[in-house]
């Protein structure tokens, strides 16, 4: 054979995102994104206008008050102290999951995940009920703890519970890393030791950049732990400014500061994320690389997942427990299940709603992003994720500005809350779907239109009856989230309304510890569902 | 050829504002029952042509007709083109019986499902009705596909490079069995490759693409012995290029005189075939003589590599020649060969 330079003789690449099958995109798709689009954008313009309304030498007296310094200095070094407590505890930890000769790797890997179902108030809640004269330290051990707060006690409830974000991403990177490399590294001459710092630590980066990225959001975003271990970030700043004070102008402004702290974590994770090139270059599958012992160093291994396990999952469960015990002593059980039955139903008539209003808005705009790439889906796939991303006293903030504005008969009712949610965790919504139609590809679809199908009759029954378990996944994931959801809840639900994690941050926060205990039990049950979703869908990619 | 079942005409696809068109004023007919290949190199337009004969991509310029009638603007469900993927794309959900029964459309499902059985039948899966597309071998994956498409009764299948995915074992006995079962179906076939040999051995007639053109359709024997230009000698099996003078019916090369296929004129480019040349040791000086670089054993022959001035020859020779490199030869036409004139640059 004479050479044929362009003639490849294997199959091209498979290819997930497809080209355009036939027409484009239905005007109707379109409209409802472009609704989406500004129902998730709008509230940000009207945040603005707020912030711009006030008169400009009262601005710049709010800019350059110097307590805002003192509440970006406490901000970042919350940011900073949480990321360097999950450092030292993900990385041993996924390390040792995934290269060492530990044993029990998948029940280490499960409890290593699990924390995530304590949310942080609850963290918080913990540790307060272990301190203090009737805590549980002082009642077992006669040891009187004092109340934890400030910056350790608000690092230290935040990291237990959030540690598991970097964790996911260090573990899948250490797997992903092909054994090759180090191997190539041991036989330049390199120790183990070396080897780990100059090979295999820089192909985590990516994965420290995007679990950092999940940490610091997470961190600038919560309400409960800071506001629980009286800590003042922005935040709580802006919570008590809005409904405290009043002083809403000063509130949009702490809003939009936060926005800039957001912004800027965004982009140090996107420069630190794709700075290198750490793509493997090479054909074939990447091979595992074989388990490292651990040798004498195993006691000390096993030690410390002792320590970390009791501290992040024992304490937590002890502590709700100690404190459930006096429930069944105290007298008005009875009246105390009426009332956790009609929080917890309170909780569900927001989350039901908003969890299907997700799963149904996910199926059109997850066919628009994977189907249809373009500049404007693009820009929607990013408006979701930002609309995620914000901080929630940020979003809820901009949302009552919205309502007041344009709709001021819909502010603090239970749809605005419903509308707000949906719009808040419609990312979530999406992933599955998202996922399942990349893999689908458009061919099964194209098949049956080959065989006479029209356009919807072939989506319908070729693509429908694969997408309703992830569309339910989705939803699901919302309904959790909600239920767990905390500053929105606070700054949009109607006077009165009262939902699980609100009814245990304000016990929490008056020191009514046993009674919030059940509220808080039956919360961890719930946010089990949310983690054993997120292994399922999230961890094993 | 008979009234045509397909006949497209100047077909034209531009993607994006690229320079070039991804398919350039494509033309051709299909008879019924005529099993018809597109080859060429990857990334040639030959599977967007395709994807506008089945309706997934909609045309620039020019027109499709099925039965006469003109289908261009049809939406693909509207066709009556069946169409066999590179993957297959079977319904996953679904079982073999059910992804037959899926093209079957009316009717109840379980008579549906008994409908299915013959196509099931005539692809040789009777019995396997009940797997899953995970359970099956990717030749049966491949089968299913096939009876699918058959069972939409269609007037036409056109098959996008199908057995690219499937083992070099697997593929010669797939490819006679489908051929098999398109002859008795009497439906027509398009079929998309870039496997030369596939070509020559599936098609009835093969149409070569380059660059988004069609440059030459024919017979797979008419092409190979009369190729167009230089790109379609080499592409479709070996050959050896060697600039002559042509003179009317003989030119004058580096071989000596040759005598032509066809008359041509001026300087011309010679496509001999490794089959039509012969070596003999034999020490010399003219144009002629040559020495041998590189020997390479294919089982029932081999093919000598053979320096000749500035010009490297393939020379097929039998399996026991005892030619080897180093030794001096001379190249010669074996007797009756008629030497292809190509424009000199293409």
């Amino acid at each position: 054979m004479t050479a044929q330079p362009e003639a490849a003789p294997l199959a091209p690449p498979r290819r997930f995102r497809l080209r355009i099958p036939v027409h484009g995109p239905h005007p109707a798709l379109l409209a409802l994104a472009g609704l989406v689009a500004v129902g998730l954008l709008l509230p940000f313009a009207y945040l603005l206008l707020r912030a711009l309304e006030a008169d400009p030498a009262a601005v710049v007296g709010i800019v350059l008050r110097p307590r805002n310094l003192m509440l970006l200095g406490n901000t970042l070094a919350l940011v900073g102290l949480v990321l360097a407590l999950s450092t030292l505890v993900a990385l041993p930890l996924a390390w040792l999951t995934a290269r060492s000769d530990l044993g029990a790797r998948r029940l280490v890997t499960v409890l290593s995940v699990l924390p995530l179902a304590i949310p942080g108030y609850v963290m918080a809640y913990a540790l307060i009920g272990v301190s203090g004269y009737a805590g549980l330290a002082n009642t077992l051990f006669g040891l009187r703890l004092p109340r934890p707060e400030g910056l350790s006690g608000a690092a230290f409830a935040l990291t237990l519970y959030i540690f598991p974000y970097l964790f996911l991403n260090l573990r899948a990177a250490l797997l992903g890393t092909d054994a090759a490399l180090e191997e190539t590294a041991r036989s330049l001459g390199l120790s183990p030791g070396r080897v780990f710092l100059r090979v295999t630590l820089p192909q985590l980066i990516p994965a420290f950049a995007s679990g950092w990225l999940v940490i610091t959001l997470y961190v600038l975003g919560d309400f409960g732990v800071v506001a629980l271990m009286r800590y003042e970030v922005f935040s709580y700043a802006i919570f008590t400014q809005y409904s405290a004070a009043f002083d809403r102008t000063y509130a949009a402004w702490l809003s939009l500061m936060l926005l800039a702290v957001g912004a800027v974590a965004v982009g140090a994770a996107t420069y630190l994320g794709g700075r290198r090139r750490l793509a493997r270059i090479g054909t074939g599958v990447a091979r595992r690389a074989a388990p490292v012992p651990l040798g004498r160093l195993r006691p000390v291994a096993i030690a410390f997942l002792v320590l970390l396990f009791g501290t992040a999952l024992g304490l937590p469960t002890v502590t709700l427990a100690y404190w459930m015990s006096f429930l069944t002593t105290q007298s008005a059980a009875a009246d105390d299940l009426g009332e956790l039955a009609t929080v917890f139903a309170s909780s569900l008539s927001v989350a039901g709603p908003a969890a299907v209003a997700a799963g149904v808005l996910a199926v059109p705009l997850a066919v628009l992003m994977v189907r249809y790439p373009s500049g404007f889906s693009r820009l929607l796939e990013r408006t979701t994720y930002l609309g995620y991303g914000v901080p929630p006293l940020a979003f809820a903030l901009a949302m009552v500005f919205l309502t007041l504005s344009l709709a001021p008969f819909a502010y603090q009712t239970r749809a605005l809350l419903v509308l707000a949610f949906t719009l808040h965790f419609l990312a979530l919504a999406l992933g599955p779907p998202r996922t399942a139609l990349m893999q689908m590809g458009v061919r099964p679809e194209q098949a049956a239109r080959a065989l006479g199908y029209g356009r919807w009759s072939a989506f319908l029954h070729v693509s429908g009856p694969r997408l309703r378990r992830p569309v339910a996944a989705g939803a699901l994931l919302v309904f959790v989230v909600v239920v767990k959801e905390l500053p929105i809840t606070f700054l949009l639900a109607p006077p009165g309304f009262t939902t699980l994690a609100t009814r245990v941050f304000s016990y929490t926060s008056e020191g009514l510890l046993y009674e919030a205990a059940p509220y808080a039990a039956l919360l961890v049950v719930f946010s089990s569902l949310f983690v054993g979703l997120m292994v399922r869908y999230e961890g094993s990619r | 050829m008979t009234t045509p079942l397909l006949s497209i005409h100047g077909l034209r696809k531009v993607y994006g504002d690229a320079a070039t068109a991804a398919v350039h004023d494509a033309s051709f007919q299909v008879a019924p029952g005529e099993i018809f290949t597109l080859i060429g190199p990857s990334g040639c337009g030959k599977s967007t042509l395709l994807r506008m004969i089945a309706g997934f991509e909609v045309p620039q310029g020019g027109s499709v007709r099925l039965d006469g009638r003109d289908i261009t603007a049809a939406p693909p469900e509207k066709r009556r083109i069946g169409i066999v993927f590179q993957d297959y794309a079977l319904f996953p959900h679904l079982s073999a019986r059910d992804n037959v029964a899926f093209a079957l459309r009316g009717g109840r499902q379980d008579a549906r499902r008994a409908r299915a059985e013959p196509f099931l039948a005539s692809v040789g899966l009777e019995g396997l009705g009940d797997r899953f597309p995970d359970q099956l071998s990717g030749g049966q994956q491949q089968r299913v596909a096939l009876a699918r498409t058959l069972a939409g009764a269609p007037r036409l299948i056109l098959l996008d490079e199908p057995f690219s995915n499937l083992d070099a074992s697997l593929r010669d006995a797939t490819r006679r069995e489908i051929r098999e079962i398109l002859r008795a179906t009497g439906v027509g076939a398009i079929f998309v490759t870039h496997d030369q040999e596939e070509a020559l051995s599936f098609a009835d007639r093969v149409a070569v693409m380059r660059a988004g053109r069609i440059l030459q359709v024919g017979e797979p024997e008419e092409i190979y012995a009369r190729p167009a230009d230089r790109f379609v000698a080499g592409f479709l099996g070996r050959t050896n290029l060697l600039p002559a003078e042509a003179g009317d019916v003989t030119a004058t090369s580096p071989l000596g005189e040759v005598i032509l296929a066809a008359p041509a004129h001026g300087s011309v480019l010679l496509s001999l075939r490794p089959e039509q040349l012969a070596v003999t040791a034999d020490e010399g000086m003219t144009p002629s003589h040559g020495a041998i670089v590189s020997r390479e054993f294919k089982g029932r022959d081999v093919t000598l590599w053979v320096q000749l001035g500035p010009h490297l020859l393939q020379v097929d020779a039998g399996a026991r020649s005892p030619l080897r490199p180093g030794d001096q030869v001379r190249v010669t036409l074996r007797e009756g060969t008629l030497a292809v004139a190509l424009p000199p640059e293409a």
